[in-house]
C-alpha cells in the first residue's frame, strides 16, 4: 500500500469483529491494516481497519448483510 | 512408581506438547492485552483470543466465531444461560443425570419462582425423549440437559429432545463439558439454541478455559452475569448489546485461550472420530474385565462402550468406594475419583445416593498396558 495513497476506515464494534473483517479482506485480496481509531472519529473499539478508497465499493459488498454494524470513514492524509 | 492417569473426565492430562508450546509462545512473545489498545502486541492477542473462537466454531459448525462467547469453564456458561434467560413463572424441564453445574443454578432459580421439572432417567441413565415431551408446558422456556453423564458416561438423545422443544418453541440448552471434541457437535444441525462447553477436558486445552455458543438473536433475551470492562464503546458507562462482548468483561484468559486453540487444533488434526474410536476401545477393554469379576461388581450405564463416553462407574462388593481410590493411588499410582462427582441426581437416579462410586474415565493418552494394570488393581484389591 502506498503511503500517500488516500485511505478509508472501517469501524466496527469490537477488535473480534476487526479480526474478522480483516480475515474477509484478505480472502478478497484487499490490502488492509489494523490501526488504532484516530481520534476525530467516534467509534465501537480501539482498532479499525484501515484500506485504499479504491477498495470502497468492494469493501461496502463484503460487508453490507454480514455484519450488524459498521461504518466507513475518509481518512485524510494528515491522520 | 509410574502414575497411571485414569481422571479425564474431570480433567484431561496429560495435554499435547502443542498446548504447552502455544502457552508459553503466547506469554513469552504476546503478552499484550487483547481488544485493550491498538498497539501489535494488543492486536496479536486479539488474534489469539479469535483463533480459538475460531476453532472451537470449526469444531461446532458454527457460521460466525462471534457467537461464542468465552467463558472460565462449562459452569460459567451454563449461569450465563440459565440465570441470564430464565424469569420467576418461567419453566425449565432438565433432566435426572445432570452435574451441578446445570443442577445448582436451576435449584437456585427454583427458590426464587422459577418452575422446575425433572425428568426421569432409567437406573443406566438413559433418558426417553417421550419424558421431555411430557414434561413442556405452555410456559416452559428451556430444556436443559446434560450431552452426556459424568458418573456414568450414558449419552443423551440431544438431538431428539431438541427437536422436540423446537416444536413447542421451547430452547434447548446443552451441557456439553464432557462430550465437546470426542462426540459430533453440530450446533446447527442438532437444533442446539445454546451449548456450554470446557477447554480443559476432550479439548485438550488448559483449565479455565471454556464458552457459550449462542443461538443468533437469543442473546437478546440473556442478560449477562457480569459486567465491565470490554475494550469496546469505552465512551459508555453501559455494557454492550452485543456478542460476544455483553458477556465478557475484564481482560480475558489470553494463555488459556491460546493453549486451547493449540488443544482443538489437536482434536481436529487426529480426528474426533479416532480420538472416540481409541477410547472406546480402552473403555470396552476395561468393562470386559469388570464383567468377567462377576457378582463382585456391580456396573453401572449402558451395556458397552459405545452407548458411553469413555467413563466407568462401579462399586466392588464390601469395599467403599474412597477406600478402592485410596488404595490404587498408594499402591498402583492410578488416579480415578470416587465418590459423587458433583452430580448428586445422577446417583441418585442409578441408586448409588450417598455411597457414591469408583470412576475410571480413560483419556486419549492411555494405552491398553493401563487398562490391563487398573484391571489387575481392582482384581488385587478384590482378593486382598
Amino acid at each position: 500500500m502506498d503511503a500517500n495513497e488516500p485511505f478509508s476506515v472501517v469501524l466496527v464494534e469490537s477488535v473480534g469483529h476487526a479480526l474478522q473483517v480483516e480475515k474477509w479482506f484478505k480472502a478478497a485480496g484487499i490490502p488492509c491494516r489494523l490501526i488504532p481509531v484516530p481520534r476525530h472519529l467516534s467509534s465501537d473499539c480501539g482498532v479499525c481497519l484501515r484500506f485504499g478508497r479504491d477498495f470502497q465499493g468492494r469493501v461496502q459488498e463484503i460487508l453490507a448483510g454480514r455484519l450488524d454494524y459498521f461504518e466507513i470513514a475518509r481518512l485524510s492524509e494528515l491522520d | 512408581m509410574s502414575l497411571i492417569y485414569l481422571d479425564n473426565a474431570a480433567t484431561s492430562w496429560p495435554k499435547p506438547e502443542a498446548t504447552l508450546e502455544a502457552m508459553i509462545r503466547c506469554q513469552r512473545t504476546v503478552g499484550g492485552s487483547p481488544g485493550r489498545s491498538g498497539h501489535r502486541l494488543s492486536i496479536e492477542a486479539g488474534r489469539i483470543v479469535y483463533g480459538a473462537r475460531e476453532a472451537l466454531a470449526r469444531l461446532f459448525h458454527v457460521r460466525d466465531p462471534l457467537r461464542i462467547a468465552l467463558t472460565k469453564n462449562s459452569t460459567e456458561a451454563l449461569n450465563i444461560a440459565l440465570l441470564g434467560l430464565l424469569q420467576p413463572g418461567d419453566h425449565v424441564v432438565t433432566t435426572g443425570m445432570e452435574h451441578n453445574s446445570v443442577m445448582r443454578p436451576l435449584r437456585f432459580l427454583a427458590s426464587q419462582g422459577v418452575e422446575l421439572t425433572v425428568a426421569a432417567c432409567s437406573s443406566r441413565g438413559e433418558l426417553d425423549p417421550r419424558d421431555i415431551r411430557k414434561a413442556l408446558r405452555p410456559n416452559t422456556r428451556a430444556v436443559v440437559l446434560t450431552h452426556a453423564s459424568n458418573v456414568t458416561g450414558t449419552i443423551l438423545p440431544v438431538a431428539e429432545v431438541a427437536a422436540i422443544a423446537r416444536e413447542q418453541e421451547v430452547l434447548t440448552c446443552v451441557d456439553a463439558a464432557q462430550t465437546a471434541g470426542v462426540l459430533p457437535i453440530d450446533v446447527e444441525g442438532m437444533g442446539i439454541d445454546l451449548l456450554a462447553f470446557t477447554g480443559h477436558k476432550s479439548l485438550f486445552g488448559p483449565q479455565g478455559t471454556g464458552g457459550l455458543y449462542i443461538r443468533k438473536g437469543l442473546d437478546k433475551r440473556i442478560t449477562p452475569l457480569m459486567r465491565g470492562g470490554t475494550g469496546s464503546r469505552s465512551e459508555h458507562e453501559e455494557q454492550p448489546e452485543f456478542m460476544p462482548d455483553k458477556y465478557e468483561s475484564g481482560t480475558p484468559n489470553t494463555i488459556g485461550l491460546a493453549g486451547l486453540a493449540a488443544g482443538i487444533d489437536f482434536v481436529l488434526e487426529q480426528g474426533p472420530e479416532t480420538i472416540r474410536a481409541r477410547e472406546e476401545t480402552l473403555t470396552q477393554r476395561f468393562l470386559d474385565f469388570l464383567e468377567g469379576l462377576g457378582s463382585d461388581v456391580t456396573i453401572y450405564g449402558p451395556r458397552g462402550a459405545g452407548n458411553r463416553t469413555s467413563v466407568v462407574s462401579f462399586n466392588l462388593r464390601g469395599i467403599a468406594p474412597s477406600e478402592a481410590a485410596l488404595f490404587f493411588d498408594e499402591e498402583f499410582g492410578i488416579l480415578c475419583r470416587p465418590g459423587l462427582h458433583c452430580a448428586p441426581a445422577a446417583h441418585r437416579t442409578i441408586g448409588t445416593f450417598p455411597r457414591g462410586t469408583l470412576r475410571f474415565s480413560f483419556g486419549f493418552f492411555n494405552t491398553e498396558t493401563d487398562v490391563d494394570r487398573a484391571a489387575e488393581a481392582v482384581y488385587r484389591l478384590l482378593r486382598r
